[in-house]
């Protein structure tokens, strides 16, 4: 494929109909979780993208990120975006190894130099010189302070990039940071999760390859798309937490129900992302769906949190009042909740309709 | 203690209440619809759902009259629900995964209007079988 084709300028050479491309963005759209409606604006937006040079690597983790972007289920969205990247460098996944690996990133670095899209996914660790991770003799250290220098911008994949994750957790024997503990001067995006998401993922970058930018992000660096409500919000199970019915043992009558799991030490009120809506493994389900709680894996610290049993101490405040009112007047109270709920969500879904390129450029 | 003996009820999908929100979701957008003809999307992956209320989504909004297949990079299924206005759109990819599915609130949506750029290059071919009567087109398409 040529550099500068574009995705539109792609697909027609192939003889494939506008209508086919429609539904293309219209995937995107979902993909992207943007208003179905932004279809045509996609369309728009796409008819410009050119192919951006990416490349990426892995320092302390344990490629749980990776086997969560290659496993997951649509591949043909994903073959498309991935044909619309140029994957320079990722060493688990490319053919070449040693200098000639080595090679190939120092190759893409100098060609795309300030145009070039960086993905990390573990946690760099600093303690005795940084000597727990190297790779090729180099510290994680040195060459994410190289390979970031002629980034466009950096996206951070899973806990241990976005937070620090496993390895920065209590004691912390490496001295593992973040990767924005490291570098200050460039736009880092956080896709927290351990492992995140694998349509987060590619729904990042597919509309970095759409809009030619990054998301909005939220105050943690994470695409507000994708982390911008709780588990909780987004439960199938939410209801029964507006009528007070908890599950209060993994075996007993409301576990069986499927009640909410908010007593057995369900994290689902604290945690930001997808899991609710976009699932796993080919949308078959998500940790609450299978009967145990969420973990608060996507969220800083998750680790140290106290046990995954034990219940939050202060549920979110406003629903509370209510809900504990439901519990005792019944259901009335609870059916006010959720139509509140509805209004507040019709409302900002009606603010982000008849959008525009510029305006899902903010999204 | 054999798995057997493990005494497994699926809850009472009545109680739940996801369904009758997306149903009330979709009566506000059709009366929007027939007040103002302002035609609308639900895109439905990016609602809360068991696997049962899906399922009973489905059986709920029936099918209608109408059924469209558009083969194109995969299929995809277009129906007109029992409910008129009310269409039914799920895009598959070339493996059968589900990539897009969207509630329409439209006459018709707006995936089965023939584009006009593919109309352009329609009528530039049947232009050219009309000039060249004895070129081999029909055979090719």
């Amino acid at each position: 494929m040529k550099e500068q084709e574009t995705l539109e300028q792609r697909l027609s050479g192939q003889g494939v109909s506008r209508r086919a491309f429609l539904k293309f963005c219209a995937a995107m759209a979902t993909m992207m979780a943007l208003p179905p409606s932004s279809a045509s604006a996609i369309a728009t937006a796409l008819a410009k993208a050119k192919r951006p040079s990416v490349i990426w690597l892995s320092f302390q983790e344990c490629t749980g990120c990776t086997e969560s972007l290659t496993r997951s289920h649509s591949p043909t969205l994903e073959s498309l975006i991935f044909d619309m990247i140029s994957l320079d460098y990722h060493h688990t996944l490319q053919a070449a190894s040693g200098f000639a690996a080595e090679q190939a990133r120092d190759d893409a670095m100098k060609a795309f130099y300030g145009q070039y899209l960086l993905l990390v996914d573990g946690s760099i660790p600093l303690k005795d010189g940084g000597v727990y991770s190297t790779i090729a003799g180099r510290t994680n250290l040195d060459m994410l302070e190289e390979a970031a220098k002629g980034a466009a911008a950096i996206i951070a994949v899973g806990s241990c990039a976005a937070f620090g994750g496993l390895p920065n957790a209590q004691p912390n024997p490496t001295g593992a940071v973040p990767v924005s503990d490291i570098v200050k001067d460039k736009l880092i995006v956080n896709i927290s999760g351990c492992p995140p998401i694998p349509a987060v993922i590619t729904g990042v970058l597919a509309h970095y390859l759409t809009f030619g930018e990054l998301p909005a992000l939220d105050e943690l660096g994470r695409p507000k798309a994708f982390y911008g409500e709780t588990i909780h919000d987004r439960c199938y199970r939410r209801p029964f937490y507006d009528q007070g019915k908890f599950a209060k043992t993994f075996d007993d009558e409301g576990a069986r129900n499927g009640w909410c799991l908010y007593e057995l030490g369900c994290k689902g009120p604290t945690t930001h992302n997808a899991c609710a809506t976009t699932k796993w493994n080919g949308g078959a389900g998500f940790p609450i769906e299978a009967g145990h709680g969420c973990i608060g894996c996507s969220e800083p610290k998750f680790w140290d949190a106290g046990s995954f049993y034990t219940p939050l101490s202060a549920p979110a405040a406003d629903v509370t009042t209510v809900a504990q009112a439901a519990a005792v007047i019944g259901a009335g109270a609870a059916i006010a909740l959720s139509a509140v709920d509805r209004a507040k969500k019709r409302k900002a879904q009606q603010a982000r309709e008849k959008l525009t390129v510029e305006d899902l450029k903010g999204s | 203690m054999s798995l057997q003996d493990i005494h497994i009820k699926v809850a009472d999908a009545h109680s739940v209440g996801n369904l009758d929100a997306i149903l009330n979701e979709i009566a506000t957008r059709l009366g929007d619809y027939v007040a103002g003809g302002e035609t609308s999307l639900i895109d439905l992956k990016s609602l809360p759902f068991s696997a049962d209320e899906y399922e009973r989504l489905r059986a709920k909004l029936g099918r209608g009259e109408v059924t469209a297949r558009l083969d194109s990079i995969g299929d995809s299924e277009i129906y007109e629900t029992r409910f008129p206005g009310v269409w039914w759109v799920t895009h598959y990819n070339v493996e059968g995964d589900i990539v897009a599915d969207l509630i329409e609130i439209a006459s018709v949506p707006a995936i089965v209007h023939s584009q006009p750029e593919d109309v352009h290059i329609g009528l530039a071919h049947l232009r050219h079988i009309l000039a060249h009567p004895a070129s081999s087109d029909e055979v090719t398409k």
